[in-house]
């Protein structure tokens, strides 16, 4: 059976802060339905890069901003997110 | 694969949300922000919800979703265009204990289709239909569909559907729901996580109709062609949400199994 | 003479059953899971057999909306793995034409019956072979061929249904059982003792992945390369089958001075007219086609060759002809008669056919070997 793999985004944060989502960035497609749906408004295109589809994919901006709510995943035509719960405390 | 071994400890992190097991892993040949890609998505969250993997045969019709079975971990039959409720039918009566289902376009569906939908519908066969509407052939370059909205330009309606010389949208869906042999008939859209979850649900009914013995279910969904419409993902997400749902309203036409007081089994397990 | 005992069992008699009804006994007993069709005369008592038995065996059967509904019913049930009987007649079968070259590319088993009807068009419900060209080198768009076979006799049209299922299988192909109206509605002594092919799972069949990878049963290779290979992959499967599954029969060839090339109700009209020429001293022979695809090219070259013209007898315009023409290239002269419209030509109308051409190529000069 095929196990989803997910890119790591903010590879320069400190080891222990939560991550709230983790995102496929060689799935997306740069559509930013999630961008629109965000209501944190915390998802944005990375214009630094672009993947092997030829796409910016599509970046976690303040990950202290995201409230896990997951309305991008459920938006998301290339399920390219996993979603977790922050931690109390975190 | 691009997890770094040693930047982060063990994996304590408490998940709510991941793709579904039997969306497979790759990428989809699917435009930025193409409808397909959700509804795909909720198909094969039920899919794992259900356990209905192990005992799908799913039918494939001729569009841009051709490919599905590239994307769904079942198995998949390819059908002629349009042919997909006969083909599901031969699928269905041969295999009795087989979840079946087809994936169509409003072309296949509601064009070269229609006498395969209408006498599958009509003789209740036991499969369940997802019927996918953007009101365009997307394959094909964005020719109009018969569920094109009227004044909507295609690329063989160049200034504007008109009624007068190329008819009106076709409401198919209402015109199944009423056949008896149809027990579940419903219109969701993806405009939004909102509708989404809605049509999902009808999906989930749509299923839930079939594996309790019912009758043909179906489940229209209003999606979006970004390229086909001319439009961002985001405008035809508006477009669905403003314009599309006034000459297509939301809802369950009908609910056959519900009405006559029959409740479904939640547990599809209890079929075996 | 030696009594009947307790340990033999007794003859079994033969039946008196209409062609179409003896078609779909015979699938039924060679274990048919599945029936698709539609009404359409000549054939319409095969699907009401069906209609009434294979419910009694509790097996699938559905008069469906339309031809078109019904082959595509026939490539859902084939696919996970049912052995399926579609029937019709020829404008049906024009119907089916996409449906039989996607189950080729898809490599799906199905047996389709043609009772062919007088055409083109809606024609007549007069008995045909003018779907010939259909059968062999039709239906539908590609590169495929599909094996077919023309039983003469009700008879060996029974024995026929358990062959065709059996080729189907064994190579994964939809194959023709090309009957016509004649043999579809008359009635003939059958003996009812039917072939049931062997069943085994080959390991493409659709049956729910539970326990193992998916399956695809598809016809789409949208990579140039890729649907070349799989049409490399056809070829040679059809090579194989041009190799392995040649059926004809002859008739009075070993001193025929003139053969006569037929198949179907053609090949029985022939037969008498063979009957009369001998007795009036002209040698003639029967050279009966089983397979269509494959066509007896080898055995009909060789036979030529020792032969001072042939004769082709259809129930059409000229279809088989053609073949005939390619197979015996310039070693004898072919000739042609044939009737269209439902009309079956006379034992006498063929005499005289075999007349002329004994005439016309008996002026002309053999070449010496």
């Amino acid at each position: 059976m095929a196990v989803a793999t997910y890119g790591v985004v903010n590879e320069t944060a400190r080891p222990e802060a939560f991550e709230p989502l983790d995102i496929a960035t060689d799935r997306c497609k740069g559509c930013e339905l999630c961008v629109l749906i965000c209501p944190k408004l915390c998802l944005a295109l990375d214009e630094t890069i672009v993947n092997a589809l030829g796409y910016h994919p599509i970046r976690l901006t303040d990950a202290d901003a995201c409230t896990s709510c997951a309305l991008c995943a459920r938006i998301c035509p290339d399920a390219v997110f996993a979603v977790y719960a922050r931690p109390k405390g975190a | 694969m691009t997890t770094t071994p040693g930047l982060r400890a063990p994996d304590t992190r408490r998940r709510i949300y991941r793709r579904p097991e039997i969306l497979a892993d790759r990428s989809t040949h699917y435009c930025p922000g193409c409808g397909h890609g959700i509804i795909h998505r909720i198909v094969a969250e039920l899919l794992d919800e259900l356990a209905l993997g192990p005992r799908t045969i799913g039918v494939a019709s001729v569009g841009c979703s051709v490919f599905i079975y590239d994307y769904l971990d079942v198995d998949f039959v390819e059908s002629p265009h349009g042919r997909a409720p006969a083909v599901a039918t031969g699928v269905r009566r041969a295999r009795p204990d087989a979840f079946v289902f087809t994936y169509q376009g409003d072309g296949d569906l509601a064009a070269i289709g229609t006498a395969e939908i209408v006498h599958a519908a009509a003789r209740g066969e036991r499969i369940s239909v997802i019927f996918v509407n953007n009101g365009i052939y997307g394959m094909t370059g964005g020719q109009m569909a018969p569920t094109t909205l009227i004044g909507q330009r295609t690329t063989s309606s160049p200034t504007g559907r008109d009624a007068l010389t190329a008819g009106y949208p076709l409401p198919i869906t209402e015109m199944l729901a009423l056949l008896p042999g149809v027990s579940y008939a419903a219109r969701g859209s993806i405009a939004d996580p909102g509708a989404i979850g809605k049509t999902k649900a009808m999906l989930r009914r749509a299923f839930e109709t079939q594996l309790t013995g019912g009758g043909l279910s179906i489940v229209e969904i209003l999606s979006t062609c970004p390229v086909g419409w001319g439009m961002t993902p985001t405008a035809s997400m508006e477009h669905l949400a403003n314009d599309v749902v006034g000459t297509y309203p939301l809802g369950v036409m009908v609910d056959r199994m519900a009405s006559a007081g029959r409740a479904p089994k939640p547990d599809p397990a209890a079929e075996d | 003479m030696t009594l009947a005992t307790d340990a033999a069992p007794p003859p079994v008699r033969p039946v008196l059953m209409k062609g179409n009804e003896a078609i779909a006994e015979a699938a039924i007993q060679a274990g048919c899971d599945a029936y698709f069709g539609y009404p359409i005369t000549p054939q319409a008592e095969l699907l009401e057999w069906m209609a009434r038995r294979m419910p009694e065996l509790g097996r699938v059967f559905i008069q469906a909306e339309s031809e078109l509904g019904a082959i595509n019913m026939g490539l859902g049930a084939a696919a996970t793995g049912a052995r399926v009987l579609v029937s019709s007649s020829s404008p049906g079968i024009s119907l089916m034409a996409e449906a039989m070259s996607y189950m080729a590319a898809s490599e799906l088993p199905l047996v389709l019956v043609n009772v062919m009807r007088g055409g083109p068009g809606l024609g007549s419900i007069g008995p045909s072979q003018s779907d010939y060209f259909q059968a062999t080198k039709g239906h539908g768009h590609g590169d495929y061929r599909v094996p077919v076979l023309a039983p003469s006799s009700i008879a060996e049209a029974v024995d026929l249904v358990a062959t065709a299922f059996e080729i189907a299988e064994r190579y994964r192909t939809p194959t023709m059982l090309l009957a016509d109206g004649v043999m579809g509605q008359a009635m003939e002594p059958v003996v009812p003792t039917y072939r049931l092919p062997d069943r085994r799972a080959h390991g493409w069949e659709l049956t729910g992945a539970a326990g193992r990878p998916p399956r695809v049963v598809r016809s789409l290779h949208l990579q140039p390369e890729e649907l070349e290979d799989h049409n490399r992959h056809l070829q040679a499967k059809y090579r194989t089958i041009e190799e392995q599954e040649v059926r004809w029969a002859g008739e009075r060839l070993d001193d025929a001075e003139i053969a006569i090339v037929a198949y179907g109700t053609a090949a029985r009209v022939a037969r008498t007219a063979i009957e009369r020429a001998r007795d009036h001293g002209l040698a003639a022979g029967l050279f009966r086609p089983i397979t269509l695809w494959p066509f007896p090219t080898h055995a009909l070259a060789s036979i030529a060759e020792r032969t001072r013209a042939i004769l082709v007898v259809e129930l059409s315009a000229g279809q088989l002809v053609e073949d005939v023409r390619l197979a015996v290239g310039d070693r004898v002269p072919v000739f042609f008669h044939g009737r269209t419209g439902g009309v079956v030509p006379t034992p006498g109308e063929v005499v005289d056919a075999l007349r002329r051409a004994w005439a016309t190529s008996e002026s002309r000069p053999r070449e010496t070997r």
